[in-house]
């Protein structure tokens, strides 16, 4: 499926949208992490939530759990919170 | 300059000699000034002289670097510890002093607690040591909220250190990350012994000083004589508040610590610290961030005072920003503030933000929350600006390769 990547992570994927897999989001995460090393703890902390700035949409709608279910056909966005001066 | 006659006391078991550094080494060293900001890092190349600093940066634009270090034991990788406003927290490695970067693969983080239980989250890494010159690429992180690491290949992955992570007195003394600082609440000032690397402390803001004689495997808390604020239990580790500790390098058994509440020194085998900062003139006082110890003399050290008053302005007393040295252990202090604003000066300097080479005169190094790096190359002196409108300082180290 289609991941939107935002820019403060363009430095791994070298691209504003790549592709990836997985069942759910927090397979698609896995799966982003193994084609670029690295990514996943940025926006994921070590006890599986997501970070405070970052947000997760699919299909437009905003995600909370990470182990929301998704189909092929989806879009993913990762997007950056507004986080201060 | 003057040495200390203090016959030394030396119980723990010697695995290692002092290293016993020259006033000047054979061939002039060249000295880098590595500056850690809250919008990234920059180093400063210096001449033999130290007159001419040739900048080299910005390296990581707009990251929030808060410890940016040389390995000593190879004299060519740096470590820099990363975050942003939105992603989590890193660390990045170079060995090219900054040509290329490489994340590490494994960044310090919390173990994951069981289902059910809400665990630990680090949000930054603050602190970085390399550890004892006979280990070879190990290093330790301090992050917050606190918790201590350790990587064993070079910063390329870090795993939890000791047992204080999880511990729950431990967890208790950390507090909640309301208890800390504003920024959050940090470990910090890891030192090894060189003498013995077995030998470590570490303190946290707050939550103490503490001291392992086993590598990690146990500590014991190192707070008698710190004095903590007005009304609160100093018996409670939790509230004791080090802001920063420093080892002596020509004398291991001597520390000196700017605290919350004051300037401590300690010789060791003694586990009392003395208040030296009473000696400090009242209208200053002995509030502050950063300590610096003089590479070869053990009665020398430098602070940084802050106006500690009232609503705690962290700013340079009355507006007249001042460095202050002890050339007796703290028995007396002497102002020295040549080359800075007379007035108006409202500076702030973080505890990780003043340092000093191990040149003949020392040279001395700082930077402030209002982005401005300044040097003196003689021991304070007279000092000099290097680099105006830098981003909010948080770390200066100087390496010498």
């Amino acid at each position: 499926m289609k991941v939107l990547i935002p820019s403060s992570l363009l430095s791994y994927t070298k691209a504003p949208e790549v592709d990836a897999s997985g069942a759910t989001l927090a397979g698609l995460l896995a799966d982003l992490d193994r084609r670029y090393p690295g990514l996943r703890f940025r926006v994921i902390d070590e006890q599986d939530r997501m970070r405070g700035q970052m947000r997760f949409f699919v299909n437009g709608e905003q995600v909370f759990d990470i182990n929301h279910p998704l189909q092929p056909t989806d879009a993913v966005y990762l997007v950056q919170a507004l986080s201060g001066g | 300059m003057a040495r200390t006659t203090k016959k030394k006391v030396v119980t723990r078991k010697k695995t290692a000699a002092v290293a016993k550094k020259p006033a000047r080494k054979a061939a002039t060293p060249r000295l880098v000034i590595l500056v850690a900001t809250r919008k990234g890092a920059w180093l400063f190349h210096g001449d033999a002289k130290r007159k001419i600093w040739r900048t080299d940066g910005p390296h990581f634009l707009g990251h929030i670097i808060n410890h940016l270090v040389l390995d000593p034991r190879d004299g060519r990788t740096l470590l820099a510890a990363a975050k942003t406003g939105h992603l989590g927290p890193t660390i990045f490695r170079s060995t090219d002093f900054g040509r290329t970067w490489k994340e590490a693969t494994q960044p310090p983080a919390f173990t994951k607690a069981p289902e059910g239980s809400k665990g630990r989250t680090v949000d930054h890494t603050f602190w970085l040591t390399p550890a004892h010159a006979n280990e070879p690429g190990v290093w330790y992180a301090g992050t917050s909220p606190q918790g201590l690491f350790r990587s064993a290949d070079g910063g390329i992955t870090w795993q939890p250190f000791s047992i204080i992570n999880d511990d729950p007195q431990f967890r208790a003394w950390m507090g909640s990350e309301q208890d800390g600082t504003p920024d959050g609440p940090k470990l910090h000032s890891i030192i090894v012994d060189p003498r013995d690397p077995a030998h470590l402390y570490f303190s946290m803001s707050g939550g103490g000083v503490h001291e392992s004689m086993n590598g990690g495997r146990s500590f014991t808390t190192l707070v008698k004589g710190m004095e903590v604020v007005g009304g609160f239990d100093p018996a409670n580790i939790g509230f004791h508040d080090p802001h920063c500790v420093r080892m002596c390098p020509s004398n291991p058994d001597r520390l000196y610590q700017q605290n919350h509440c004051g300037i401590y020194r300690i010789d060791r085998p003694s586990n009392e610290w003395t208040r030296i900062g009473k000696n400090m003139p009242k209208r200053v006082g002995d509030i502050g961030f950063p300590m610096v110890v003089h590479p070869r003399d053990d009665n020398t050290v430098w602070v940084f005072p802050m106006d500690g008053q009232s609503v705690w302005p962290r700013t340079s007393p009355e507006g007249k920003p001042a460095a202050y040295v002890t050339r007796d252990g703290g028995k007396r202090w002497q102002r020295l503030d040549a080359g800075f604003p007379e007035s108006q000066g409202w500076w702030t300097v973080k505890r990780q933000s003043m340092t000093a080479d191990t040149q003949d005169a020392v040279g001395l190094y700082f930077g402030t929350t209002s982005g401005e790096l300044w040097m003196s190359r003689d021991e304070g002196e007279r000092w000099t600006c290097i680099a105006r409108h830098l981003p909010e300082i948080y770390s200066v180290e100087v390496a010498e390769v």
